[in-house]
């Protein structure tokens, strides 16, 4: 498994995603892609649909990616990526190509949880060998916050705003993970900025397998988040404390808990740190829809374990 | 070698011998035959190709621009809804300038829902900055298939370029077409060069980059040039099929008894065929009339149909698909290049065969008896075949 040591060489070696790029202070999705492509030794081609990582990182005549890079639209980096792979196989095929590439996305949640997700379920459908991975931070971030099917409940957001009526976004987050788990491939994680290597050692374990893998990483974005620039790792790791985002796997239909909080910290403790909860810690109705959400929370992280009794390791 | 075959069959032996790396392709009617039979080949190995086998056609042309750019050379098919699902994409491929050769089964946009031909599909997709070529027969289809592809892949050009065929008239009627041999249509086709390939890890490159007002216009000006540059590679092209074909295609279009004529109909695609039929029956009756018949018509042929038009006394322009709240697309390029001409035929605009509704000798005969009737060129649709 990839140690920092490791990833710090690779690093030095040959930088692939460089500085110099126009994503916020404190963004969290630098650090998830420098990470994911040091963990995998062989050539990459990356693909990235209409978003933060793609506007603030390919700005002509600059670009940050030392590795070749496409961006096609905002609804189809999953199958842009399917091209590009099925290109790579015939070219291998008629001794074109000798060299082993990888092809990996890094997409947002808007990208991935709403308009990309019939060409995401197509491209797993089809088996493309490819990693996909969601920097998830929680809304559409790069148009200004408007809510996603991936923003949970009762986050304000620009389309889902705090009123009168109706306090932030009325529904509940998309279980995507478990979306893409249903699908049958091969390598399925959920994983966090706040662990580093974690997320690396998913990588490499997810590019042992052919076909298609995904990884969905909490991204935290301080700016849609309201929350202080240098909070990206500690926001993330509380996330993953309170289990409202477990950190997990499915490798070829087996559940596996990367991690299981010790103490059950209340969801609570992470939401109070957050602008986009504020209004939940001065409303009077904020009580009951914080245990709410705490129910939620619980009942998935219940049904999570569930699953890795059921469909386990050693299952 | 002669076969009687259907339109897509032509279509699809021109995709077997050119053999593309990569096919994405997503049914439709009524263009799913030509999937059907690339699906064929690729299951019987009689081609190489990986066949995608896409969830929509916008995946099927987002897979096309994956695989150009990673350095393949690319194809896909598809029609009417489709194309209009595609045409966010159909932009993009002709922004990053990628030589995707597409078969579109011309039919009608809903609503109402219809399978039937119209052009209004290719009309969708005219400001795109995809090359657009029209057949009229089955033998075209096959002829410009082959063509289309130097033509996308020439240096001086590199854009996508959509072959236009009539859906169900020239997609399922079967007409005898004249195949070259599979190593005499490779020959011509040729290796496809890729340029500056996602798959060239060595040399890393940024394709789809973000130009804001600083950058946007010159990089449109230079997708211009592209098209600027079409009329020429596309003579050659024609001169160059014709040596390996003896099918002789010369020019933009086909001037069909223009030369000495007086009166003549402009119209795209299979309505061509009835339009010489009519042609010919007036000719015998002692009329001088003739057809202009684009092959070409993005980028159109402005000064080249101006001066095949120029000495013409009236000039019908047949549309088939609305360009609601104005004149018909076709006749608005055949008027702006024929006004710099001092001398210029009257013009007028027929919309017709919308849907798939028939379009017959007799009413192609009866447009062209009136043309005398016209004393000047009018802001206003007419119409054929339609109960009012």
């Amino acid at each position: 498994m990839p140690s920092i040591k490791v990833l710090a060489e690779r690093e030095e070696r040959g930088v692939r995603f460089t500085g110099g790029h126009t994503l916020c202070a404190g963004c969290a999705e630098p650090m998830v892609v420098r990470t994911v492509l040091n963990a995998i030794p062989d050539p990459v081609v990356v693909a990235s649909p209409t978003g933060c990582l793609e506007v603030a990182t390919s700005r002509f005549p600059g670009t940050a990616w030392n590795v070749p890079w496409i961006h096609v639209a905002f609804e189809n980096a999953a199958a842009v990526i399917s091209g590009v792979e099925a290109a790579y196989k015939v070219l291998r095929k008629k001794g074109l190509l000798d060299k082993r590439v990888r092809f990996v996305v890094f997409a947002g949640d808007g990208g991935t949880y709403d308009i990309g997700l019939q060409a995401l379920s197509g491209a797993l459908e089809r088996g493309h060998d490819f990693l996909y991975v969601c920097l998830n931070n929680e809304a559409y971030m790069n148009t200004g916050v408007q809510r996603s099917s991936a923003t949970p409940k009762c986050a304000a957001a620009t389309t889902a705003p705090v009123g009168e009526a109706i306090p932030g976004k009325p529904q509940e987050r998309k279980d995507l993970t478990e979306i893409v788990a249903a699908h049958g491939i091969p390598y399925v994680a959920q994983a966090a900025v706040s662990h580093l290597i974690d997320l690396a050692n998913k990588v490499e374990r997810a590019m042992n397998y052919e076909g298609p893998k995904f990884i969905n990483v909490l991204t935290t974005c301080p700016l849609g988040w309201r929350t202080p620039r240098d909070s990206a790792i500690q926001q993330a790791k509380q996330a993953v404390e309170t289990r409202y985002w477990p950190l997990y796997e499915v490798i070829e239909g087996r559940y596996k808990i990367n991690y299981k909080p010790k103490e059950h910290v209340p969801v609570e403790e992470w939401l109070k740190t957050q602008g986009r909860f504020r209004h939940l810690f001065r409303d009077p109705q904020g009580k009951e829809l914080i245990a709410q959400i705490q129910a939620e929370v619980d009942r998935r992280w219940e049904l999570l374990l569930k699953k890795e009794q059921c469909f386990g390791v050693g299952g | 070698m002669r076969k009687a075959i259907t339109g897509h069959k032509a279509v699809a032996e021109a995709m077997r011998q050119i053999e593309p790396d990569v096919v994405a392709v997503y049914p439709i009617t009524p263009q799913s035959e030509i999937a059907e039979y690339y699906a064929d080949y690729v299951h019987n190995g009689l081609v190489r190709t990986e066949l995608i086998p896409v969830e929509s056609e916008h995946s099927a042309l987002s897979a096309c621009i994956g695989a150009a750019a990673a350095g393949g050379r690319v194809m896909t098919a598809t029609s009417s809804q489709g194309l209009a699902l595609l045409v966010e994409v159909l932009y993009i491929a002709a922004g990053l300038r990628l030589p995707i050769v597409m078969a579109l089964a011309n039919r009608a946009l809903s609503a109402p829902i219809n399978i039937h031909c119209d052009h209004s599909d290719a009309y969708l997709a005219r400001d795109s900055g995809a090359v657009q070529i029209f057949a009229e027969s089955a033998q075209e289809a096959y002829d410009y298939t082959l063509m289309a592809q130097r033509i996308a892949e020439d240096m001086r050009v590199r854009l996508p370029v959509i072959v236009n065929l009539d859906g169900f008239t020239l997609t399922h009627t079967v007409q005898p077409v004249d195949l070259l041999e599979d190593e005499v249509a490779k020959k011509f086709v040729g290796e496809f060069k890729p340029f500056a390939p996602l798959l060239d890890v060595e040399h890393p490159v940024t394709w789809g980059a973000f130009a804001m007002s600083d950058y946007y216009f010159e990089l449109k000006r230079a997708q211009e040039a592209g098209m600027e540059a079409v009329p020429a590679v596309f003579l050659e092209v024609q001169r160059a099929f014709a040596e390996v074909s003896g099918r002789r295609y010369e020019g933009f279009f086909e001037a069909y008894k223009l030369a000495d004529a007086e009166y003549a109909l402009v119209v795209l695609g299979s309505t061509a065929g009835t339009a010489k039929v009519a042609v010919d029956e007036l000719r015998a009756r002692g009329m001088k009339v003739g057809l202009l018949k684009p092959w070409l018509w993005r980028p159109f042929p402005g000064p080249a149909v101006a001066e095949a038009l120029a000495h013409l006394k009236a000039v019908a322009v047949l549309d088939r698909a609305f360009s609601f709240g104005t004149m018909g697309a076709l006749y608005e390029d055949v008027a702006s290049a024929l006004y710099p001409l001092e001398k210029r035929p009257i013009l007028v605009n027929y919309i017709y065969g919308l849907g798939g509704r028939d379009i017959t000798v007799p009413q192609l005969v009866q447009a062209l008896e009136e043309l005398p009737k016209i004393r000047r060129t009018e802001w206003a649709l007419r119409y054929i075949g339609l109960r009012e």
